[in-house]
């Protein structure tokens, strides 16, 4: 559809959060823990945190949890029983307070769980997220997703897209059909279509490299001592995967109690000494240096082959969190 | 920390050693770890408070090894992880050459680990009141609250292994927590999964830990994972009476016998 871009007034923000709780939605937003920012259920909207970049944790774990249960069975002497978690009906989740950025990831983030099977759970899911994100009006040294293709008031990914404009008041634009339905159930928030501009209310972002140059670097650097170099101090966890809004890959768990069980998708990562170990005990991939190639061509070389969008979005997430200090950007920009 | 590069330097110069294992500028105001190969690029080392990064933790990794002897810079929490990994016999004196630092951020070396004991002898680990009080506090709660406290606690950790991975300690090649036959712990980052993990954990380092906090530094999601294992150390103090490591004593807790009669530890 065509977006729409409507005024809200600051009082009605608050008018639309209340109604969105009152209808009995499950609303996740950032919310101050301790020293962090992080995505998590939110009942009142004094609750919300108000200034923050990026929260620590990214959105996709509404989409992709943790730990997801696929199907539970029951042995028996006759039979074995099989509940399918497909079958399930999952809960209408509002996501407020996502970034462009972490709208963005929603985008390779369903391109993977529909390449070539249709993850039925995934896109359950995703059906029933509303993505109602906000401009970014700040950014810090690890921002870059005006090297992604994106940008601080990018509209991808998101539903509604809210920016603070200097009078203090929100100009939202409507991108999406789900969007507008939110709009037409909330018609007097809504009422002042809205010819204000967003840029001058958005965070810069200087660019740092140029996707597509990366992308054609990266088909000759296979073997170049940069993987080694850039990642020698990597201690081998998963933290930039589990940050990451776009990194999906899984491991599937089996916990079996007697005659029941349940099997489990579990984020797994390319930091891990374990990642892509056969079991003959050969590891194609079996240093640090290899595996940060991996994580490296599979973001900027192998998805955007395949699909035609970028793993990364540019949250610097990955390297806010490494405990190592490894930075993405430092990789990118010296290629 | 000139004399810190002017040593590192000579190291490097004389092939003592291959690499000098410190640390250097980093993202934004952060630092990190280094590994200076060459007498040009010592320059790079430096020292100061934001330094805390435990690097002991590289001594062990395979990637690491490959370059060949190191220098390690060595403030305290590291010359602590240093003895304790001597204790575990996963190094000799002959391994590596340790740039301590005091507290005055002096340079100061150790020839052998007995050296570095007697050092620490004076610098002995101590748990900030700050935190014996949270510590109290918590144990003096009753069974089911505590129990609600670290559910809750836990709830944001998603194992990315990060606390395991930045310890000095956790060097296993192979961890109890990745076997699956049979699994002895639950792999999934649910309440129950998280619950075992840190628990495991803390129990792994009883009597090993010598409170550096990577773990917690470590942690994505802020977690005060450091309260279990300062707890720990508190009751292997209070119940063994000892309180860091010693050449002369074996682990509290651990030990290791390869005629032990059970096969499945080996």
């Amino acid at each position: 559809m065509q977006t729409e871009n409507y005024l809200i007034r600051k009082s009605s923000l608050e008018k639309l959060f209340n109604n969105l709780i009152g209808s009995g939605k499950t609303v996740y937003a950032p919310k101050v823990k301790g020293k962090l920012t992080l995505f998590d259920e939110v009942n009142a909207f004094g609750e919300i945190a108000e200034d923050y970049i990026v929260t620590s944790n990214s959105a996709k774990e509404i989409v992709f949890p943790r730990a997801e249960k696929l199907f539970s069975y029951h042995k028996s002497k006759e039979k074995a029983e099989i509940t399918d978690a497909a079958n399930n009906t999952f809960p209408d989740v509002i996501l407020w307070g996502t970034r462009p950025c972490d709208a963005a990831a929603f985008i390779p983030l369903t391109d993977i769980f529909n390449s070539d099977l249709k993850d039925i759970i995934f896109n359950k899911r995703k059906d029933k997220v509303l993505v109602l994100s906000f401009s970014c009006s700040r950014s810090d040294d690890y921002c870059f997703c005006t090297s992604v293709n994106s940008g601080p008031g990018n509209i991808a990914g998101s539903d509604v897209l809210f920016t603070k404009l200097t009078t203090g008041d929100f100009l939202a634009e409507v991108i999406t059909e789900k969007g507008k339905s939110l709009v037409d159930e909330n018609k007097d928030l809504f009422e002042v279509k809205s010819e204000e501009s967003k840029e001058s209310n958005l965070a810069v972002v200087a660019s740092r490299f140029n996707q597509e140059e990366i992308q054609a670097k990266l088909k000759d650097l296979f073997e170049n001592p940069v993987w080694d170099d850039k990642s020698r101090a990597c201690l081998g966890c998963g933290s930039c995967s589990y940050v990451c809004p776009v990194c999906s890959c899984f491991d599937i768990q089996d916990e079996a109690h007697g005659n029941k069980g349940i099997r489990l998708r579990c984020w797994d990562s390319c930091g891990y000494g374990l990642f892509t170990l056969h079991t003959s005990g050969h590891n194609p991939r079996n240093t640090q240096g290899g595996r940060w190639r991996q994580r490296i061509l599979h973001k900027f070389l192998y998805m955007p082959n395949k699909s035609k969008v970028a793993g990364c979005v540019g949250c610097g997430r990955c390297s806010r969190s490494c405990p190592a200090d490894i930075n993405i950007l430092d990789t990118l920009t010296s290629l | 920390m000139n004399e810190l590069i002017k040593s590192a330097a000579a190291l490097l110069e004389s092939n003592a050693v291959q690499v000098v294992i410190g640390y250097g500028k980093g993202s934004a105001s952060r630092t990190r770890a280094i590994f200076v190969t060459n007498v040009t690029d010592c320059e790079k080392l430096i020292f100061d408070s934001r330094c805390v990064q435990n690097l002991a933790v590289y001594l062990t990794k395979q990637e690491i090894k490959k370059l060949g002897k190191p220098a390690i810079v060595a403030p305290i929490p590291v010359l602590r992880s240093i003895l304790q990994l001597a204790v575990e016999n996963q190094i000799t004196e002959n391994d590596l050459v340790i740039l301590g630092i005091t507290p005055e951020s002096e340079l100061i070396n150790f020839e052998t680990f007995a050296s570095i004991e007697t050092f620490l002898a004076t610098h002995r680990i101590a748990i900030d009141e700050k935190y014996q009080e949270i510590i109290s506090k918590i144990k003096n709660m009753p069974v089911a609250e505590r129990f609600a406290y670290w559910v809750k606690e836990l709830e944001p950790c998603f194992k990315c292994y990060a606390c395991r991975a930045a310890c000095p300690l956790c060097y296993c090649t192979r961890c109890t927590v990745e076997d699956n036959q049979p699994q002895w712990i639950s792999v999934a980052a649910h309440p129950l999964g998280n619950l075992e993990w840190h628990i495991m954990r803390a129990m792994h380092l009883a009597g090993r830990c010598t409170d550096c906090e990577a773990c917690y530094n470590a942690c994505p999601m802020a977690i005060p994972i450091n309260l279990l294992t300062k707890s720990m150390l508190q009751d292997v103090a209070e119940n063994f009476g000892s309180y860091g490591p010693s050449l002369d004593k074996e682990n509290t807790l651990s030990s290791f016998k390869p005629d032990d009669k059970e096969s499945f530890i080996r």
